[in-house]
C-alpha cells in the first residue's frame, strides 16, 4: 500500500500535537515546526501531485479494510490538485505570519496545522460520513483560528459563524442518514454504484438527502442565499486567518464537483444531475451579489469577502454546467480564485496594521508606511480578482466564457459574467483609490507603530508570483486540468479502483 | 413506535428551528442542541426500526438489524458535544466582552441589543447626572 497517501492527514495531525506539547512555550520552537511541517505538506502534495499525473486513482485502505467495509482515502487528479493548492497557500499565509502576526494569541501553529490536517482530510476521502468528520475537524478548528487575537466583535461574529455551521452539520448528518437509509453504503465509488438501483419508490428519499447534502455544500461554498455567514465571519476574522479561509469555500466547491459527478451524474439513472437545476441559478444570482457587493464595501476586507463570493459564484455556475469542458475551466477559476482572495485578504491585513484605528474602512487617511508597494500589490491582485489582463483571472474568465458557449444557459452566463466583471472593476478602483491614492491629498501624519520586516511582502508577493506562473503556463495547466475533467467524467476508473482492490496490496 | 419516533424527532426539530431564530445566543444554544438530538434520533431510525433481532447475523434469525448508524449517532453525539462546549464557550466569551448577548452584530441595526448592554448600562449608571460627557461616551 502506497503510504504517502495518509502523510498530508498524518502529518499537520503529529506536528500540531507536538506543538501543543513541546512548543507551547516557546514561539521560535513553534514557529520552526510549524514552517518544517508546511514545506514537508508541500513536497508531498508535490509528490502526489506527480504521481497523481499519470491518470491512475490511487487508494489507502485504512487498517486494510476493503472498501464499501472500510474508510478509504482516494488520490487522484482532482484531490492531488486541491492538497497541492491548500499546500501553496498554507505556505503563503504561514510565512505571513510568523512575522510577528502569530503572537497575538496563544495557540495559532497547533489551530493551523489542525486545520490543514482537515482540509487535507477533506480532499483526500473517498467516504462521506468521513467527509462530514473532516469537515467538522477543519471547523471547529476554525472556530478558534476566527477568534485569534479576540475582541468582542470579532467573538460575536464568530458566535454566528459558529451557529451557522452547526446547523449545517445537523443538516449534513440528515442528509448522510437519508442517503444510507435508501442505498446502504457512505462510501462515494459504492453509493454511485448503487444510485442507479434505487427503486422508484425511493427516488424521493434520495434526491431530497441528495439535495440536503448539497444544501450543506452550499453553506460552506457561501452561495447565495446560504452566504450571510461570509462577509461577517471574513471581514472580522484576522486578515491571515481570512486568507485561509479562501480555500475553505473551495472545500465545498470541491465536494459538490466530486460527489455530483461521481454518484449522480450522467451514470445516476432518474436522479441524474440532480444538482444542475438548482446550482445555476443559485450560483448566479451569487456572482451578482457578490460583485455587487465589492462596489458597496466599507472596507478592504469587506471587499475581499466580496470578492470571494462573487468568484465562488462564477465557480459554481460554471461547475452547474456540468460538462468536462467547462470543469476544467471552473477548476483553473478555481486555482486562480483562491490564491487571488488570499493575497487580498493579505494585503488588507496589511494596510489595517498600519491605519491604526481607522483600520481598513473605505475612508482617505494619512500616508502609510510602505504605501507605495502595498498599493503597487493591491493594484495586481486587484487586476486578478476582477479579471482584467493580463493576468489569470482574465484567462480564468475567458476559458469559463468559452467553455459555457454550448450551455442552454449561455447567455445568462455571459451577459452576467461580463456585467459583473465590469462592477467589480469599478468597486476596485473605487476602493483602492480611496485607499490609496486620496491619502497623498492629506497631510503627512505620524504612522502608528507597526509591525517591520520583508516576510509579509514576500509572501503576498509569492502568492502573486503563483498568479503570474498560473498565467505563463497557463497552456500547460490548462491541458492537465482538462484530463483531470476527463477523468472526473469518466467516474468508471474511479470507481473501479476503489472497489476493485477489496484485500490487495498495492 | 413509527409514529412516536417520528413525531419526536419533528416536534424537537421544529422547535430547535424556533430557538436557533431567536435574537438571544441562550436560546440559540438550547435550539442547536435541540436539533442534534433529532439528528441523533433521525439517524438511529436510518437502519430501520426493528425489535428482538439480532446485529448483522445470527444462524436461526429471520432478518438483522443494520448497526452502522448507532456507530454513526455514537460518533454525531461526541462531535456534537464538542461543538456545544465550543458555542457555549464563544457565547459566554462574546456577552463578557461586548456586554449583551444578542446575536446581531452591532452593525446590523439592532437598537436593543445597545439597550441591554450591561457594560453600556453600568458606565451610565457609574456616571450618573452630574458626568455627562462620560455618558455620552458609552
Amino acid at each position: 500500500m502506497n503510504h504517502a497517501l495518509i502523510l498530508p492527514i498524518l502529518v499537520p495531525a503529529v506536528v500540531g500535537a507536538l506543538l501543543v506539547i513541546v512548543a507551547r512555550h516557546d514561539r521560535v520552537l513553534a514557529r520552526v515546526f510549524s514552517l518544517v511541517s508546511m514545506l514537508a505538506m508541500l513536497v508531498i502534495a508535490l509528490g502526489l501531485f506527480v504521481s497523481a499525473s499519470d491518470g491512475s486513482v490511487r487508494i489507502y485502505a485504512l487498517g486494510a479494510w476493503p472498501a464499501p467495509f472500510g474508510i478509504v482515502l482516494a488520490l487522484d487528479r482532482l484531490s492531488a490538485l486541491m492538497l497541492l493548492l491548500a499546500a501553496v497557500l498554507g505556505l503563503g499565509v504561514l510565512l505571513y505570519a510568523i512575522n510577528g502576526w502569530d503572537q497575538r494569541g496563544k495557540h495559532f501553529h497547533p489551530l493551523y496545522q489542525f486545520q490543514l490536517m482537515g482540509i487535507n482530510g477533506a480532499f483526500l476521502t473517498g467516504d462521506f460520513f468521513n467527509l462530514f468528520v473532516f469537515f467538522e475537524i477543519l471547523l471547529i478548528v476554525s472556530y478558534g483560528l476566527m477568534v485569534h487575537g479576540g475582541g468582542g466583535l470579532r467573538v460575536k461574529a464568530g458566535v454566528q459563524y459558529v451557529v451557522t455551521n452547526l446547523i449545517g452539520s445537523s443538516v449534513f448528518l440528515i442528509a448522510v442518514g437519508l442517503i444510507y437509509s435508501v442505498t446502504g453504503t457512505l462510501n462515494m465509488a459504492d453509493l454511485a454504484v448503487k444510485v442507479p438501483q434505487v427503486p422508484a419508490a425511493d427516488q424521493a428519499l434520495l434526491q431530497t438527502g441528495a439535495v440536503l447534502l448539497l444544501l450543506v455544500f452550499a453553506v460552506k461554498a457561501a452561495l447565495v442565499p446560504l452566504h450571510f455567514w461570509l462577509p461577517g465571519t471574513y471581514a472580522n476574522a484576522p486578515g491571515p486567518v481570512a486568507a485561509l479561509f479562501a480555500i475553505m469555500t473551495k472545500v465545498g466547491a470541491y465536494s459538490i464537483i466530486r460527489l455530483y459527478v461521481l454518484a449522480f451524474g450522467a451514470g445516476a439513472g432518474e436522479a441524474a444531475w440532480l444538482a444542475a437545476p438548482w446550482l445555476l441559478p443559485a450560483a448566479l444570482v451569487t456572482l451578482v451579489l457578490g460583485m455587487t457587493g465589492v462596489l458597496a464595501a466599507r472596507s478592504l476586507g469587506q471587499m475581499a469577502s466580496f470578492a470571494v463570493i462573487g468568484s465562488m459564484g462564477l465557480l459554481l455556475a460554471t461547475v452547474a454546467v456540468f460538462t468536462a469542458q467547462a470543469t476544467s475551466a471552473a477548476l483553473y477559476y478555481l486555482i486562480h480564485s483562491t490564491l487571488a482572495a488570499g493575497a487580498l485578504f493579505l494585503i488588507a491585513d496589511l494596510v489595517v496594521e498600519r491605519r491604526g484605528p481607522l483600520r481598513d474602512r473605505l475612508v482617505p487617511a494619512p500616508r502609510i508606511a510602505q504605501g507605495g508597494l502595498i498599493a503597487t500589490l493591491f493594484f495586481i491582485a486587484a487586476i486578478a480578482a476582477t479579471g482584467m489582463p493580463p493576468l489569470s483571472g482574465f484567462l480564468g474568465k475567458l476559458l469559463v466564457l468559452d467553455a459555457v458557449r454550448a450551455s442552454a444557459h449561455a447567455g445568462w452566463l455571459w451577459a452576467l459574467i461580463l456585467s459583473t466583471s465590469l462592477i467589480a472593476i469599478v468597486g476596485f478602483s473605487r476602493g483602492g483609490s480611496i485607499v490609496f491614492w486620496k491619502s497623498h491629498a492629506l497631510p503627512v501624519a505620524p504612522a502608528p507603530a507597526h509591525r517591520g520586516g520583508a516576510l509579509p511582502f514576500v509572501a503576498v508577493g509569492g502568492l502573486l508570483g503563483c498568479l503570474t506562473l498560473l498565467t505563463v503556463c497557463a497552456g500547460p495547466v490548462h491541458a492537465w486540468l482538462e484530463l483531470t475533467a476527463a477523468q472526473l467524467y469518466a467516474p468508471a476508473g474511479y470507481i473501479e479502483a476503489v472497489l476493485g482492490t477489496a484485500g490487495t496490496v498495492r | 413506535m413509527e409514529f412516536l419516533v417520528a413525531s419526536a424527532i419533528g416536534v424537537m426539530t421544529a422547535a430547535g428551528i424556533y430557538l436557533v431564530l431567536r435574537a438571544r445566543t441562550f436560546p440559540v444554544v438550547i435550539g442547536l442542541s435541540l436539533l442534534t438530538y433529532a439528528t441523533n434520533l433521525f439517524l438511529f431510525a436510518t437502519g430501520r426500526l426493528a425489535i428482538n433481532l439480532p446485529p448483522v447475523i445470527a444462524a436461526d434469525a429471520a432478518g438483522y438489524v443494520d448497526p452502522l448508524p448507532q456507530a454513526l449517532v455514537l460518533t454525531a453525539i461526541v462531535i456534537s458535544f464538542g461543538m456545544t462546549a465550543v458555542v457555549v464557550v464563544m457565547a459566554l466569551r462574546a456577552y463578557l466582552e461586548t456586554g449583551n448577548d444578542h446575536v446581531d452584530l452591532p452593525g446590523d441595526a439592532s437598537p436593543e441589543a445597545s439597550d441591554d448592554d450591561w457594560k453600556q448600562r453600568g458606565r451610565k449608571q457609574a456616571a450618573g447626572p452630574g458626568a455627562r460627557k462620560g455618558g455620552a461616551r458609552a
